[in-house]
């Protein structure tokens, strides 16, 4: 196995022995995972790994059995969702969840509510700091929507966008809850070949132009070879593997694990 | 298949219309019409029926009262408890309309605010005297009388108290269980009131005999003298009481309106729409669930408890009987039938079937009976008016799903579950058989169609 991650103080998400389970079925097996601050790491392994699993508990979706999630200094560990979200873990899902009767801004619009204070009676009386608050934000998913390459479609019901701008709508409405880590559960699933190289270019720009640090969760070993920095690979609930992409390539027990025993022989 | 069917009728609207204006000559007024500003557009017909509705007091006398079918326009007494039934199906869009959740006991804060109204103005504490602002009430008085002004507001706190205690244990289930347990509260409440009468010898709530009389609506002594308002609203005699009522309840529901307008378009109220699409991911975008499910209870209660304060002031008493199970029933088919979340639809469903439970159909009854039906073959039409509903959400569902004046997503959602193409097509609808996309309806919608 290779080394494992160095851990530092100012690591941006740091799991420890995180383990789930699921009345006998053992999902996640005392895991240990570490995200560095402004870097792009993947998760990866085979279908039914425990890659989800991990990621809903670091979301707040499921409560781990045992472990400790420490995010940004802050424990984090069994949060509800809306709370880790406010902390700074901003995600994507991989059936894709928008809000399909909303517009594209009113999708982006409710990203940023962690972010936004207007309350019932100033929204009701308008107050002018309300006010202003809404038109800065509808600025702002404007702005959101035009990074994410969907600067025409403000007003489109999110359900009537291709497959494609659907998956960036969703990188655009987790950008609008100002994440400090951004989680992307496959993103690419369901994409063609050429979709993929283009999602992927948006990624890696994304990380270049921002301060933040991407999750990225993939079955596709392919895909995160060349946008990743470091490759954490699950089976069966244990990591298997940690390291560089090209160390991860050449990983025996990783061979064995995606293409079985013979292979490796 | 009923969205093509809807097409095309809407296809054939426009295209009589369209002749129907050229051949009359009236294009210049359509074009004068249509270089209005957009929201100038939308807002001269609800002006238009404001001031009509504000004007009715003075008009209704001169209206013809041998319409065929219809009868008569609502007499100006029963138009006071349509508009409060009006109010509470506002307030209760609010809960199923806007967030989605299912409330089958909407008919509990009704109860609440009448009986809040009833605890705080009239005689039923006779072991206290207080007294603060109420109007027509001698000063010596036994029992709570506040100012029924500030009743209504009292009432609407502490039905919004009493929805958040009711919301905080129900809010934690989704959908069905949801319904089932507001269900209950909806008829644990008038349960209560109808036996907390002998509370271990103290009456709270004058059991089946209920509380009465409730303090009256006024503008006192001092406001008569200054301005000319009547003292009392039962003083305004002639023209009719009913009049100030009537204005009174308007003003009430265009408050409700507004909030409801205003709360729709913020972030709360996006909130509430997010929820409603798909829990799981509100939640992951930092909507707090349980908070923001609990405001719109809240806010539901609110209006709910004005209403049920003001009905209680209007009838001078709250009765257990009046807080049937059917109230709630009856004004979720107010949402349903103007369509959820669309605030005028349920302004104009809620009207329609309020008039026809108070007068309608006694009317309708009526006339068949003298105009149509032999002697021997008379129909107390009334008695079936649940049968009607019933026939009539039947028939809703079937031609109109969407509700009477669909909400502009409503709209979209039932009417694209069939996936059929629009008038224009708008947009490419790349990537629906593609993997994943189908699994959206993950978030508990069900593609209708």
């Amino acid at each position: 196995m290779s080394e494992p991650a160095t851990r530092q103080d100012d690591d941006l998400l740091v799991a420890l022995q995180v383990r789930k389970e699921f009345g006998g079925l053992l999902a996640v097996n005392d895991l240990d995972f570490i995200i560095p601050q402004r870097s792009i790491v993947s998760l990866i392994g085979p279908n039914g790994a425990g890659k989800t699993t991990f990621f809903n508990m670091l979301t707040g979706l499921y409560k781990p059995t045992s472990g400790v999630v420490i995010f940004d200094g802050q424990d984090v560990t069994a949060k509800p969702p809306h709370a880790i979200t406010k902390a700074g873990i901003g995600r994507t899902f991989q059936n894709i969840r928008l809000f399909p009767q909303m517009t594209a801004e009113e999708n982006v619009l409710v990203g940023m509510h962690s972010r936004l204070r207007g309350g019932i009676l100033g929204s009701i009386f308008g107050t002018p700091r309300v006010r202003r608050e809404e038109r800065e934000a509808l600025e702002k998913a404007r702005e959101l929507l035009a990074f994410s390459g969907l600067g025409k479609a403000d007003h489109e019901l999110a359900e009537s966008l291709s497959y494609g701008d659907q998956r960036r709508l969703e990188v655009a409405r987790a950008l609008a809850t100002e994440p400090k880590l951004l989680l992307l559960d496959e993103p690419t699933a369901g994409m063609n070949p050429q979709e993929t190289v283009a999602f992927l270019d948006f990624v890696s720009q994304l990380r270049e132009q921002r301060p933040i640090s991407i999750l990225l969760i993939e079955h596709d070993m392919k895909v995160v070879m060349g946008a990743s920095e470091r490759v954490t690979v699950l089976d069966y609930g244990e990591k298997i593997a940690e390291g560089t992409p090209h160390e991860i390539q050449h990983d025996e027990r990783v061979i064995e694990a995606y293409l079985g025993k013979a292979a490796t022989g | 298949m009923a969205s093509s069917a809807g097409r095309r009728a809407r296809a054939s609207v426009r295209g009589y219309r369209e002749r129907a204006t050229r051949a009359s000559g009236l294009s210049r007024v359509g074009e004068w019409w249509a270089s209005l500003p957009e929201r100038t557009r939308a807002w001269i017909p609800v002006a238009i029926v404001v001031t009509l509705a504000v004007l009715y007091p003075f008009y209704i006398d001169s209206l013809p009262t041998n319409i065929p079918i219809i009868v008569q326009f609502p007499p100006l007494h029963d138009t006071v408890t349509i508009l409060v039934f009006v109010m509470m199906a506002v307030g209760l869009n609010i809960v199923v309309g806007y967030a989605g959740l299912l409330d089958l006991g909407y008919v509990a804060f009704y109860a609440i605010g009448a009986y809040t109204a009833g605890w705080l103005a009239s005689g039923q504490f006779q072991q206290v005297h207080f007294s603060f602002g109420a109007i027509g009430v001698q000063s010596n008085a036994g029992g709570i009388h506040i100012s029924i002004w500030l009743v209504l507001l009292i009432a609407a706190i502490v039905t919004a108290v009493g929805g958040i205690l009711i919301g905080l244990p129900t809010l934690r289930l989704r959908g069905d269980y949801l319904a089932i347990v507001t269900l209950g509260f909806g008829e644990i409440i008038p349960q209560f009131v109808r036996n907390a009468d002998d509370l271990h010898g103290f009456n709270l709530s004058g059991g089946t005999f209920g509380i009465n009389p409730i303090d009256q609506l006024g503008f006192g002594n001092r406001l008569h003298d200054a301005v000319g308002l009547p003292v009392t609203y039962n003083a305004y005699f002639p023209p009719t009481p009913d009049r100030l009522f009537y204005w009174t309840i308007l003003a009430l529901l265009l408050f409700t309106l507004f909030c409801s307008m205003r709360l729709r378009d913020s972030r709360l109220g996006r909130a509430w729409i997010a929820i409603r699409e798909d829990e799981t991911a509100a939640g992951a975008m930092g909507v707090p669930l349980m908070r923001t499910k609990t405001w719109s209870y809240a806010g539901g209660a609110f209006f709910g408890g004005i209403a049920g304060a003001y009905i209680a002031t209007f009838n001078s008493g709250a009765f257990p009987t009046q807080f049937d199970f059917n109230i709630s029933v009856f004004l979720l088919c107010m949402v349903v039938l103007g369509g959820m979340g669309s605030l005028w639809g349920v302004v104009v469903a809620g009207t329609i079937l309020a008039w026809l439970n108070f007068d309608g159909l006694g009317n309708i009854g009526s006339w068949f009976n003298t105009n149509i039906l032999p002697g021997s073959h008379q129909i107390d039409v009334p008695k079936y008016s649940f049968g009607i509903y019933g026939v009539i959400i039947v028939l809703m569902m079937l031609f109109r799903p969407t509700g009477l004046i669909p909400e502009r997503r409503r709209k979209r959602e039932i009417e694209e579950g069939t996936r059929g193409p629009l008038d224009e097509p708008l947009y490419e609808m790349r990537g629906a058989d593609e993997p994943g996309a189908g699994e959206r309806g993950a978030g508990g919608r069900v593609p209708r169609g």
